[in-house]
């Protein structure tokens, strides 16, 4: 070591020569995120009558590998919010730190009530808007679970193009396709919403996870589930699928082995 | 960078066949990765009559052939007090892409709000109508991609109505539809409000037909031409149905109907 600190921990300029730094180059274009790399799939959620259920399984995926099985794409943000993460994990985890900042800051400030789900999905919508507005969009669909300033369950999503739109069942990427039918079957309106109790939500969830991982590729069996009530957040984070059958494989005709 | 990341399925459609996944990396600049636009689909639709404003729109949200949600609201009150814009006397609706929707209501929103805590009035329909055009010219080169149409009552407590291309050239109007299903409820109103087509009974054949005359039309008759004009549309058009919200401006201030469509 020299009498130089910003030299330390850098390779020798007498023994590799000096650093390179034509790769820092600034000239030229500025680039974007023009595709997402490492993904998370689906993220589902339902309402019910006292507050919200949210699900994702815990795979984030690399192209057609999957890549890391341990990635939780559900965050608690306080006792009343979950946020879920659907599309590119490193936008994801930027957006984690955002709301980490976020929270320390409204911490500190002399507010008296705590960000709700309400406010906290203006906020998550507001931003990925002006970064699709900038060219430069966080690759994220999200979905925002929690209870709003009357404490009545909240559920809304904002994507990458600052889209937004609330209903009582949501599903983002794959889900949208094969879980919200079955969701819709239980929670087709509003009002519905309010014959339906803690356990049901989560049943329904559950099994709309089941269902994704039956048929989406990129799925995974283990899974993050979050209930938000009154009462705060009940979150778990390494769910295991239950009760699978596999019956229905062997009835399927048209592809793979058999001929007819 | 790119390069790096060719061996996953390529973005643009389906490539999961094993002879499908190209081998090599695109050659050459790869241009337009992110488009900044989507349609969310939906129509809207405002008639103008002698002392009211009709501003209708449905509530389904689409993308591609997916419904994200039942009830989003195309309109929008405009000015008032407060969060709820109580005593609002304009309405904005928007259809197109619902986030630039949203923007530009919560822009003018703010503007008309602010206008009335400055000059301690409200703001005209015809000061708002041409603020909007502005705002929307403003960003001429990268445009709010939405069909706006603006409602009220003017000076003279006459029903008023302007519509607007997506980078502000706007207009009065008597009526006037948006949106997906715009090309199917436009003629109807044609027909129906302006009485294009229609002849006087017995004025004679060819050059002696007699036009008839466009003349403002009672409320009661608008709803129903509203109601008729979306029924119809979703029959014909995939992005309309799920509900029908209207609201009708008078003098005694803005009233809201919600009415159920076809869910499917």
């Amino acid at each position: 070591m020299n009498h130089l600190p910003q030299a330390w921990g850098r390779p020798r300029d007498d023994v590799y020569g000096a650093y390179d730094h034509s790769h820092f180059q600034t000239s030229g274009p500025i680039q974007h995120t023009q595709s997402p790399i490492v993904t998370g799939t689906s993220v589902v959620a339902a309402k019910f009558k006292d507050g919200v259920v949210i699900a994702a399984d815990n795979l984030a995926s690399y192209g057609s590998l999957a890549r890391f099985t341990d990635v939780k794409r559900l965050r608690k943000f306080n006792d009343q919010v979950v946020v879920g993460f659907g599309g590119d994990v490193s936008d994801m985890q930027y957006l984690d730190r955002l709301l980490n900042s976020l929270d320390i800051r409204e911490n500190y400030s002399s507010s008296e009530t705590a960000l709700n789900a309400k406010n906290l999905h203006t906020y998550l919508a507001k931003v990925m808007y002006k970064r699709r507005s900038d060219f430069n969009p966080l690759w994220n669909h999200l979905l925002i679970a929690g209870l709003d300033g009357e404490d009545k369950p909240f559920l809304a999503s904002a994507d990458l193009l600052g889209t937004t739109f609330t209903s009582p069942t949501l599903a983002t990427g794959f889900g949208a396709h094969l879980a919200q039918p079955i969701l819709r079957r239980t929670l087709p309106d509003d009002a519905s919403v309010e014959d339906v109790d803690q356990e049901t939500a989560v049943k329904l969830v559950k099994e709309a996870m089941k269902v994704l991982f039956y048929r989406d590729a990129r799925s995974m069996d283990r899974y993050s589930i979050a209930v938000i009530t009154k009462t705060g957040v009940e979150l778990h984070e390494d769910e295991k699928l239950e009760n699978q059958s596999w019956q229905f494989a062997e009835q399927i005709r048209g592809y793979g082995t058999q001929v007819n | 960078m790119a390069s790096v990341f060719s061996g996953a399925p390529p973005q643009g459609g389906p490539g999961y066949s094993f002879t499908q996944t190209p081998r090599a990396a695109p050659s050459g600049e790869r241009q337009h990765g992110f488009y900044p636009y989507t349609d969310n689909g939906g129509s809207t639709l405002g008639i103008s009559g002698a002392d009211f404003t009709i501003l209708a729109g449905d509530t389904r949200s689409t993308s591609g052939y997916n419904i994200n949600t039942r009830y989003a609201p195309k309109l929008f009150k405009i000015g008032g007090e407060g969060p709820d814009n109580k005593g609002a006397q304009i309405v904005l609706s928007v259809v197109g892409f619902a986030a630039d929707g949203d923007a530009l209501k919560e822009r003018l929103d703010t503007i008309v709000k602010m206008y009335k805590y400055q000059h301690g009035k409200n703001m005209t329909v015809s000061a708002c109508a041409q603020r909007l055009s502005h705002i929307l010219y403003n960003k001429r080169f990268f445009p709010y991609y939405v069909h706006a149409i603006l409602g009220g009552l003017d000076e003279e407590g006459k029903g008023a109505l302007y519509s607007y291309d997506p980078v502000g050239s706007y207009e009065r109007e008597q009526c006037r539809a948006a949106g997906a299903a715009a090309s199917l409820i436009m003629p109807f109103l044609d027909n129906q409000v302006n009485f294009k087509n229609q002849y006087m009974p017995g004025s004679g054949t060819g050059h002696n037909l007699q036009a008839r005359q466009a003349q403002p039309l009672p409320q009661n008759d608008v709803e129903e031409l509203v109601r008729d004009a979306f029924t119809s549309a979703v029959e014909r058009h995939i992005e309309v149905g799920d509900g029908l919200q209207m609201m009708i401006i008078t003098r005694d201030g803005i009233a809201e109907t919600f009415t159920p469509l076809k869910k499917d």
